[in-house]
């Protein structure tokens, strides 16, 4: 299949993949660890442990509330010393399980692996996928069984493993795939077989050639999976422009969804935690992130327990190797800057940036001179520019029936723009403003 | 040329002419009544009457019965002023104005991280809550200035939204509007406001801010009217209860509480009326009033601080309040 590249909009940045030759490493068991009740989009858990409590390595701390919610697990063995409100990568505390490791770091005996598990029924994975605590890894961290669970009106004739990882710097999934190719394949069967789809498509931006090389060779065999090589573009891993590119299907605008084009969208490492749960019973309590940036002593991909705080992965990488500008949870273009070093890894860290002060811009923002880079930039075929100003006047109304909602955030715009405007977050708000609307209209 | 302008001349006529008919024919009725209470209405379509504007609330007056004080922005002028056009006695309740529950400018807290973007509160808060170390604080981002229709907010120096008394009609728009709300209307007459909203420990404000209410509750002690009780970690003013006695501000050891800018009144015994009945001894809850039983009482200056429970309580009315405004603020009191 030869991929014309489709999707409008969108840019090109500097690729910076400077870890992709780091192979993965695994991380010190944390003296400490801060597991958030709320590491997916959705209702937050409710904690089942108290403090004082023994807890070993996957032993359930927080219990799913409502269907858009997933368990979270005990990354260690230890003991729980407190549960309240701690440092979170969304930027405010949030509800946590603090706990202290015994040093042992011994497996719960509650894991249930499943030899056969192509025999299993859909709704017996989904069930696993949703108790193991399985949330999409690509960084958004929304739960996985309820986007394999899509309404019966909804056929699904696609499903594409995506492996694009288009934000710069970021290599978690490369190395993944580069390592562990094969849990990657059999997750992907396996919500293939819960969805009921026999046809995959891998798709890898060409900046990866060894991961597609390695994919390729292992699907040789497997006729319902195919592996694409996709111009470098960004945001092209975000699902909308990923279902344009490979099947030139639109998602709706207005809050449409891959579903109702016919197609999921699964990160690859989502998958591979969709094949460890299953075939081994283990819950989602690690995961690949990357350390990087100009700021760190040695750009790493570690695999890191879920609630470690970041200032180990940076020790972990020998500590800044400068005075530090920004750290950012993520990529330089969706990540999110922290304030605080205490912030635990969660199971959509997908990288942690270090930029150098001398990196860091000093943000002086011009009036717009409506050049339009930003509206030919738009991957989501938005006017950020008149988006914009809506956001400044207060015109929500106006803003929504532009589409406000249907912004993804990936900050081409911001990227762009030679006005130094800052448009995401004007548009974040507005689309904040716009669904605050609806909730109270509803 | 003759042509032209008989031409022109000629369309005008006709066109006026249907113009004229137009108005007749069309013509839209409106209640005389309704324009003059529009007329006395203040015209800003602040939308405090809880309608979309001035006209809209004209018409509900008129029409639907709506309550002749209704209109907060206007105030007792405007309340007076449309009993009358009504024809009915207005009720006024006192006047409300908005107080920001934040005394931490920069100088005084500490930030989290260096904010570059938007300035609007509401947009900055999206970015971690804004940079204040309190989540409670103020960002000064200039969101109620922009949205005050009577321009009272000015942000100070430090970075902190204040409102001006004089200019603030109470219409609440800012209320609405503040992300973080933590502004409050207040009656005018009881501006004594515990300025800090923070719900978090002691130990955890004095991290964040040299100002903030830490719940030492001396203040709660040092009422003398129980007007104040603690919420939490927050002490909270009830302001029915509250009377201006002003002895809490001093006592807050962060200087948490402010109003009652005016000296305080202080009070005197009118020698020749006072009988000595210790009732007011009793009263006073700073203990400034001596004197023997059945001999003239005496008002200690240093320890009166102007509460002016006294006054009230007094059977001869005996005591009036020190220097020459002392009639009018007496008749208050009573």
């Amino acid at each position: 299949m030869k991929v014309r590249y489709l999707f409008g909009g969108g840019i090109h940045p500097s690729e910076q993949k400077i870890s992709q030759d780091a192979p993965i490493e695994e991380m010190e068991v944390p003296e400490r660890v801060v597991v958030p009740l709320s590491q997916h989009i959705g209702a937050p858990c409710e904690a089942t442990v108290s403090p004082g409590d023994r807890v070993k390595k996957g032993d359930r701390v927080g219990q799913a509330t409502g269907f858009v919610s997933v368990n979270v697990h005990a990354p260690i063995s230890g003991v729980v010393k407190s549960i309240g409100l701690f440092p979170h990568p969304l930027g405010r505390p949030l509800p946590a399980v603090e706990i202290e490791s015994d040093g042992e770091d011994t497996w719960t005996d509650r894991l249930k692996p499943h030899e056969d598990y192509m025999d299993l029924s859909p709704e017996e994975l989904k069930e696993i996928i949703r108790d193991m605590g399985i949330v999409g890894m690509g960084g958004a961290a929304f739960p996985t069984h309820v986007k394999l669970s899509p309404p019966k009106e909804k056929t699904i004739d696609t499903f594409i493993i995506n492996g694009a990882e288009c934000e710069p710097y970021l290599t978690a999934d490369h190395r993944l795939m580069l390592e562990e190719a094969e849990s990657i394949i059999a997750g992907a069967r396996i919500a293939m077989r819960s969805l009921g789809v026999d046809r995959g498509i891998i798709a890898i931006e060409s900046n990866k050639p060894d991961a597609i090389e390695k994919m390729r060779g292992l699907t040789e065999d497997i006729p319902e999976l195919e592996v694409v090589a996709l111009r470098v573009r960004y945001p092209q891993g975000a699902e909308k422009q990923l279902i344009k590119t490979l099947l030139n299907r639109e998602v709706p605008f207005s809050g449409g969804l891959p579903m109702d084009v016919g197609v999921i969208v699964q990160n690859v490492g989502t998958l591979s935690a969709i094949y460890k749960a299953i075939r081994f019973g283990l819950p989602l309590i690690e995961r690949i992130t990357t350390v990087t940036g100009s700021g760190v002593h040695t750009p790493k991909n570690l695999r890191a327990r879920i609630g470690t705080p970041i200032e180990v992965l940076i020790e972990a990488c020998g500590g800044f190797s400068t005075e530090v500008g920004k750290v950012i949870i993520g990529g330089p273009m969706m990540g999110v800057s922290q304030y605080s070093l205490e912030v635990p890894v969660v199971k959509g860290t997908s990288g942690i940036l270090v930029q150098p002060l001398s990196e860091v811009e000093e943000g002086v923002d011009h009036p717009c001179i409506r050049c339009g880079s930003c509206i030919r930039a738009c991957p989501a075929l938005l006017m950020p520019t008149i988006l914009a100003v809506f956001a400044q006047r207060d015109m929500f109304k106006e803003a929504e029936r532009y589409d406000v909602v249907d912004c993804i955030e990936c900050g081409c715009c911001d990227y762009v723009c030679p006005a130094r405007i800052p448009l995401v977050q004007l548009l974040r708000y507005a689309k904040a403003e716009v669904l605050a609307r609806r909730k109270k209209a509803a | 040329m003759w042509i032209a302008i008989f031409c022109l001349s000629g369309l005008g006529l006709l066109a006026s002419l249907g113009l004229g008919l137009a108005a007749k024919r069309f013509a839209v009725e409106v209640d005389p009544k309704i324009e003059a209470v529009e007329g006395v209405l203040p015209g800003i379509n602040c939308g405090a009457c809880g309608y979309p504007g001035c006209s809209h609330f004209a018409r509900a007056l008129v029409k639907e019965g709506a309550p002749v004080g209704g209109c907060i922005a206007g105030g007792e002028d405007t309340a007076l002023a449309l009993s009358e056009l009504m024809g009915v006695k207005a009720v006024i309740g006192e006047k409300r104005v908005a107080v920001v529950l934040c005394k931490g400018g920069r100088e005084e807290s500490t930030t989290k991280f260096t904010y570059r973007g938007v300035e609007d509160c509401k947009a900055a808060i999206i970015v971690s809550g804004g940079d204040k170390a309190c989540p409670y604080g103020c960002l000064g981002l200039r969101t109620c200035e922009r949205v005050c229709p009577f321009d009272a907010v000015v942000i100070s120096e430090g970075g902190i939204a204040i409102i001006d008394p004089e200019k603030c009609t109470g219409c609440g728009i800012c209320i609405k509007e503040c992300p973080k709300e933590i502004i409050r209307l207040v009656p005018v007459g009881k501006r004594v406001s515990i300025l800090c909203y923070s719900n978090e420990k002691g130990s955890e404000v004095r991290k964040k801010c040299a100002v903030g209410c830490i719940a030492c509750e001396t203040c709660v002690r040092v009422c003398p009217f129980d007007a104040i009780s603690m919420e939490g970690n927050l002490a909270v003013l009830d302001h029915e209860r509250c009377q201006v006695c002003g002895l809490c501000i001093p006592r807050c050891p962060t200087r948490a509480i402010e109003g009652r800018d005016e000296p305080f009144p202080q009070v005197e015994i009118i020698e020749e009326r006072c009988t000595g009945c210790g009732i007011c001894t009793m009263v006073c809850p700073v203990d400034a009033i001596e004197g023997e039983k059945e001999e003239v009482h005496t008002v200690s200056e240093e320890r009166c601080v102007g509460c002016l429970l006294c006054i009230d309580r007094c059977p001869e009315e005996a005591i009036r309040i020190r220097g020459p405004a002392h009639s009018a603020l007496e008749s208050v009191v009573r």
